[in-house]
């Protein structure tokens, strides 16, 4: 009785208390949090590759085939290349592809997504339809088929995933623009007189984020893979870059031999794929207004 | 019910013709030369014979009349020639068809088969340690590459039991014990992701459903826990899930393309690798072409057997 009046003067009573350093509670998500942190070391080994790297990643100057040992933390491949500086190196690889690939979708997308949204009518019908011929390709074969015709680079590896993507980003971009527009404060700015420019950047953009935050942050897991995937095909980056992908290729060859060139370059994949994923997930618990009710 | 079905027949027309315009453009206007390619390997072939077949192959007419061409052929069941075995396209597609056919039902069994129970229980045992470590389980199912889940596989059992695998497709009919044996590693490798988008999905549409009225409902008149989750809640989670499910069947007409390259499976996607590798113009648009006919007459199976499970959805 006495502690409960004694909080009530001090009026304390409803109010979480909560040390300056914790983050706010919706930002707790232990899975997010992981995912952000793998995510940072991902970009920071590809950031400073040349300084986390011991090696030259392209030297063949050790033995062939070695096992992971402390000179090889990873071993090294069939021409006796180190398998750890290759994997610090490819993580450059894998972020570039994913993250431009992404871009790309990202910006065509975005475009004809408002485009069809702000515009509707005729435009929006004729838009949607090509999304939707788009959307009933099977995306991996529409990536190996423009790949392959472009010629097997890691830039059309990258413009072959952005074009796949790309349709999925205008159909979210089109419904949110679509709620958007419905909502007083965009009347409001036509009332005034604002430009189409100035209600679309002002007033449509800024409203669309948070569920194409979530989107990109998943949509560059599956960049990833599929870039490790059109360059296990060798579709993608080409030899002797180091790609995960391509490493996974080629560890087939010698694997019964030398295990470790096929566990590592998979691993590699797996954990930033993951990270992009745990990130995504705890994203969208905190953008995503319906699931916060929870 | 037959009008629904009708209706949606009708509306492929459209899709599928604006398919295969898409298909064909990207084969014409992406950089190369279809001439190049059949006689790139012949010193001999100057440029009056080039000019020859080019004319033979109608390749200087407009693009709109190569493209009413091809359609025509196509309608008449012709899609061509395979530039590199001389076979015709239809019977190249048709042999392989079985297999990625095949793989694709048998990974969507495997997958399915554990995924339904470990969503329910994950939604069930809401926030425990058994659902937060199913959730963990699915991302990191998402997160592996399948062609890495193969090669690994194919380590183990070669290393393991010395088993290689064979590189001729054993018939489901002529040795299903044979055929199997084959066919069981490369699936369970494609399984493992469906199986983690498979589960979430369960688990999602379960705490959803599990919160509607109805359950309330059944819980309060006494059913037992039991028969309130399985009769009544996941009858009605699993019509999103069947949806998810279907997809993945479509989206494996191809992307099993790296399963059947790792373990010498002569499918579809393979077919069409070697056609692009090739420049194999012809067996390419067909590949890419049956591969999204089938994609989509699944997608629309899919939507029928919504329509059949939900009835809401039929009025809309």
């Amino acid at each position: 009785m006495s502690q409960v009046t004694e909080a009530m003067t001090l009026g304390r009573v409803g109010r979480q208390v909560r040390p300056w350093w914790a983050l706010p509670k919706r930002w707790r998500n232990p899975i997010g949090i992981v995912g952000a942190i793998i995510v940072l070391l991902t970009v920071v080994t590809a950031v400073f590759a040349p300084v986390i790297a011991p090696y030259d990643p392209d030297a063949q100057d050790h033995d062939r085939l070695l096992p992971p040992s402390w000179s090889n933390l990873m071993g090294t491949d069939e021409l006796g290349r180190d398998t750890f500086s290759r994997i610090v190196f490819g993580a450059r690889v894998s972020l570039q592809v994913g993250v431009i690939a992404v871009v790309i979708a990202l910006v065509v997308g975005a475009a004809l997504g408002v485009a069809a949204g702000f515009f509707g009518g005729r435009l929006d019908a004729w838009l949607m339809r090509v999304v939707d011929i788009l959307f009933a390709f099977p995306g991996l074969v529409l990536a190996i088929v423009i790949a392959g015709l472009l010629g097997a680079s890691r830039t059309n590896a990258m413009i072959a995933i952005g074009v796949v993507y790309a349709p999925a980003f205008a159909r979210v971009v089109r419904g949110s623009v679509l709620s958007v527009m419905s909502e007083p404060y965009v009347e409001a700015g036509r009332v005034v007189g604002a430009s189409n420019a100035r209600l679309i950047a002002q007033h449509v953009l800024p409203n669309i984020v948070a569920p194409l935050i979530v989107m990109t942050t998943v949509y560059l897991s599956s960049a990833i893979l599929a870039e490790a995937g059109l360059s296990f095909l060798g579709l993608g980056t080409q030899p002797p870059e180091p790609s995960w992908g391509g490493m996974l290729n080629l560890a087939r060859t010698y694997m019964e031999i030398s295990p470790w060139m096929a566990i590592f370059p998979g691993l590699a994949i797996m954990i930033v794929v993951l990270g992009f994923n745990f990130l995504g997930d705890g994203l969208r618990d905190v953008l995503d207004p319906r699931l916060k009710m929870n | 019910m037959g009008l629904f079905i009708l209706r949606r027949l009708l509306m492929l027309i459209p899709t599928l013709l604006g398919m295969s315009v898409l298909i064909f453009l990207m084969l014409r206007l992406l950089p190369g030369d279809i001439v190049d390619i059949i006689v790139g390997a012949d010193p001999q072939a100057d440029s009056a014979a080039r000019q020859r077949l080019r004319e033979a192959m109608g390749l200087d007419d407009p693009i709109p009349v190569q493209y009413v061409r091809w359609l025509g052929d196509l309608l008449r069941g012709d899609p061509g020639v395979s530039l590199r075995s001389g076979k015709p396209v239809g019977q190249i597609l048709w042999q392989s068809l079985p297999i990625t056919v095949e793989l694709a039902v048998l990974a969507v069994l495997m997958a399915t088969v554990v995924a339904i129970p470990l969503g329910v229980i994950s939604a069930v045992k809401r926030d425990t340690g058994m659902d937060f470590g199913a959730r963990v389980a699915g991302l990191i199912g998402l997160s592996l590459p399948n062609f890495w889940i193969a090669t690994l596989l194919l380590l183990f059992t070669s290393t393991q039991f010395g088993w290689v695998p064979k590189t001729r497709y054993i018939s489901l009919f002529d040795d299903p014990l044979g055929n199997l044996k084959q066919m069981w590693l490369p699936a369970a490798a494609i399984a493992v992701q469906l199986m983690a988008i498979e589960m979430r999905m369960t688990r999602t549409t379960m705490l959803e459903v599990l919160n509607q009225d109805y359950i309330r409902t059944a819980r309060a008149k006494g059913l037992r826990d039991q028969v309130v989750v399985y009769r009544h809640a996941l009858r009605n989670a699993l019509i999103p899930v069947i949806t998810v499910i279907g997809f993945q069947l479509g989206a494996l007409m191809g992307s099993s393309a790296i399963i059947e390259v790792i373990f010498g499976l002569n499918g579809v996607g393979y077919t069409l690798l070697q056609a692009i590798f090739n420049r194999d113009y012809p067996l390419v648009q067909a590949a890419v072409l049956y591969l999204a006919i089938v994609f989509v007459l699944i997608n629309l199976v899919v939507d029928v057997l919504y329509a059949v499970l939900d009835p809401r959805i039929k009025q809309a």
